[in-house]
């Protein structure tokens, strides 16, 4: 979780991550953000987010993140 | 038929009459009736292409689907280990993978047969002389498209109803400009029973009715001082660019946003829910925000259906690692995202259009974008050095900003050729002649003085109604408003559309700007 963390916050410095649960619907992550987020979890955590994964629910959050990536670590 | 003839409102009204007289358990299919009915008037041949992309994406839906549950029943029969399972689903995965290939590829073949042959050069016209681009094909095609993605991404079971489908599909006020659906948001009020409530058709009605006055009485009045500076760039040079400039914004937002309103608001009226395509765009302090503002549910079609899989194709992952190799990691990791940026802009550019100027046009957003995002860093210390972000002036500054470059950039829209517009551009730095604003001249390119204090009291009408906007619905504001007072708003705005509006005897209402699209 530290990880996706450090990952999140050199994105948007100004966010508080562990607590903030509408990333999307509050428009604070975009498009270019998400890309970038999947683009480090391949290299930080060997995982990779098919674009059928990329729904609001799995990116509102950094638990959400979270539990998709673990989810996809189990290959689910 | 257009939204503004005569023949389309009277059907319109008999629809909504039918629909709530009818059995309840039948007024879906009344609704696939009426579309068809309704856009076979446009020509029949609308009716085999639509029909051809209904029974492509039918079939391979179900074929997908019926391959998903295959996989199901499966796994649920046999105790399998993981590295058994993992086997048997990569085999079926193929299988569909390769089934929606084959309808999306069909499914834009046809596309490209009818709206871009001429585009790429194809000499196909001896097979499809006077063949007629169907009304509406490339909003139903991406709806076609997103439907089978989605079902070969299990989102959802494909609809084993093939008029259902078809009604998703053709249904009658989406199908000339959007705004395009999603299977899942429109299926949830498209098939359900709907009794008749007094309270939704007056909601929908006044919809209806708001659209037609951003029609008639702004859109198509500000299209006559345009059209008669687009027919001569050469003439009106310098100043009469920004004055064209100005009028297209105007024009385009009143007549799209109009043309979406008459549609969300014949649904309301049958107790159906249209996706709102727009969100204040001219409020929008970036180019980037107003793109999620403006169009919504093209930009999200294309973001979803064609940004993210780019982005994330193991081509992509591998040119994403390639480009950091050589690059080092801060420029590396962009490219990918650039690239996909680049393909998503050209692509949405040609969606518009079947020629070039339309891809210049969406190159020039991407352009405009991709260096947004590279200056957010300065952005960002520029905000901590000046503590302007939160002040309304600095605010007001920044929207001022985003409607002049979108202003400009629409303009690759009005010419083909992209040098004209080049050209008329560049005529306000040589002639800019700037006394045309003052001395007259814009009283002899068809408008007259009435006609630009309709257009400003228009204008300041949806500024006002937009502000409003943003804190409750207007609409429902009024609902709770006494009784005399709804009845004097609505009836006002009905009287200003059919006293000003441009329409009937010696006017002839001009084609919805996004019907063309």
């Amino acid at each position: 979780m530290e990880d996706l963390l450090e990952i999140l916050l050199e994105l948007h410095p100004e966010v508080d991550f562990e607590v903030e649960e509408q990333l999307i619907d509050k428009g604070i992550l975009d498009s270019f953000d998400i890309i970038t987020i999947i683009s480090e979890i391949a290299d930080s955590f060997d995982v990779v987010v098919p674009a059928r994964e990329i729904v609001p629910d799995n990116f509102n959050s950094a638990k959400a993140l979270y539990a998709m990536i673990t989810r996809l670590e189990d290959g689910e | 038929m257009s939204f503004t003839s005569y023949w389309f409102v009277l059907a319109v009204g008999v629809i909504i009459f039918l629909y709530y007289i009818i059995p309840k358990r039948v007024q879906w299919m009344f609704l696939l009736a009426a579309s068809y009915l309704i856009y076979a008037s446009a020509g029949w041949q609308c009716i085999v292409y639509i029909s051809i992309t209904t029974l492509v994406t039918y079939i391979a839906a179900r074929v997908i689907d019926s391959l998903t549950q295959k996989r199901k029943r499966f796994f649920s029969e046999n105790k399998l280990e993981k590295a058994e399972k993992k086997q048997y689903k990569e085999k079926i995965k193929k299988k569909q993978k390769c089934l929606v290939w084959m309808a999306i590829i069909a499914e834009l073949c046809l596309l490209v047969m009818l709206k871009y042959s001429g585009f790429i050069g194809l000499k196909i016209s001896d097979v499809f002389q006077g063949i007629i681009v169907p009304l509406g094909i490339s909003f139903y095609t991406l709806q076609a498209i997103g439907y089978l993605i989605d079902v070969y991404n299990e989102k959802y079971e494909a609809q084993r109803n093939y008029g259902k489908l078809a009604l998703f599909m053709g249904f009658f006020p989406q199908l000339s400009q959007g705004p395009i659906s999603r299977y899942d948001d429109l299926s949830k009020t498209l098939y359900e029973m709907h009794g008749f409530d007094a309270s939704v058709v007056a909601l929908g009605a006044q919809r209806i009715l708001w659209g037609y006055f951003k029609k008639l009485v702004i859109a198509d009045r500000v299209a006559v001082g345009l059209n008669t500076l687009l027919k001569a760039p050469s003439e009106y040079t310098g100043v009469y660019f920004i004055v064209a400039a100005t009028f297209y914004a105007i024009q385009l937002y009143a007549d799209f946003t109009g043309g979406i309103d008459i549609a969300i608001g014949i649904a309301q009226t049958l107790g159906i829910k249209l996706k709102e395509n727009f969100v204040r765009p001219f409020f929008s302090k970036s180019i980037k925000e107003y793109w999620n503002r403006w169009h919504i549910t093209m930009g999200s079609w294309f973001t979803d259906y064609v940004f993210y899989p780019v982005s994330v194709s193991k081509t992509f992952l591998k040119i994403s690692k390639r480009a950091r190799n050589v690059l080092g990691d801060g420029i590396g990791k962009k490219v990918p995202v650039y690239l996909a940026t680049i393909i998503v802009w050209s692509l949405t550019g040609l969606w518009h259009g079947a020629s070039w100027n339309f891809v210049v046009w969406g190159l020039a957003n991407c352009v405009v974008i991709l260096i947004s995002q590279e200056l957010i860093p300065i952005y960002r210390k520029f905000h901590k050095r000046f503590k302007v972000a939160d002040k309304m002036w600095y605010k007001m500054f920044c929207v001022v900003r985003t409607i002049i470059l979108m202003s400009m950039l629409r303009m690759f829209d009005c010419f083909t050729d992209v040098t004209v517009t080049v050209k008329w551009f560049a005529s306000i730095f040589i002639n800019c002649n700037p006394a045309v604003l003052w001395n007259g001249s814009l009283l002899h390119i068809g408008l007259t003085v009435e006609d630009y204090v309709i257009i400003i009291l228009g204008v300041l009408i949806l500024v006002t109604v937009s502000m409003l906007q943003r804190k409750q619905s207007v609409r429902e504001r009024i609902k709770h408003m006494p009784y005399p007072v709804r009845v004097a708003v609505w009836l006002s705005l009905f009287v200003v559309v059919i006293l000003m509006g441009m329409y009937g005897q010696g006017y002839e209402a001009s084609d919805f700007i996004y019907n063309r699209f």
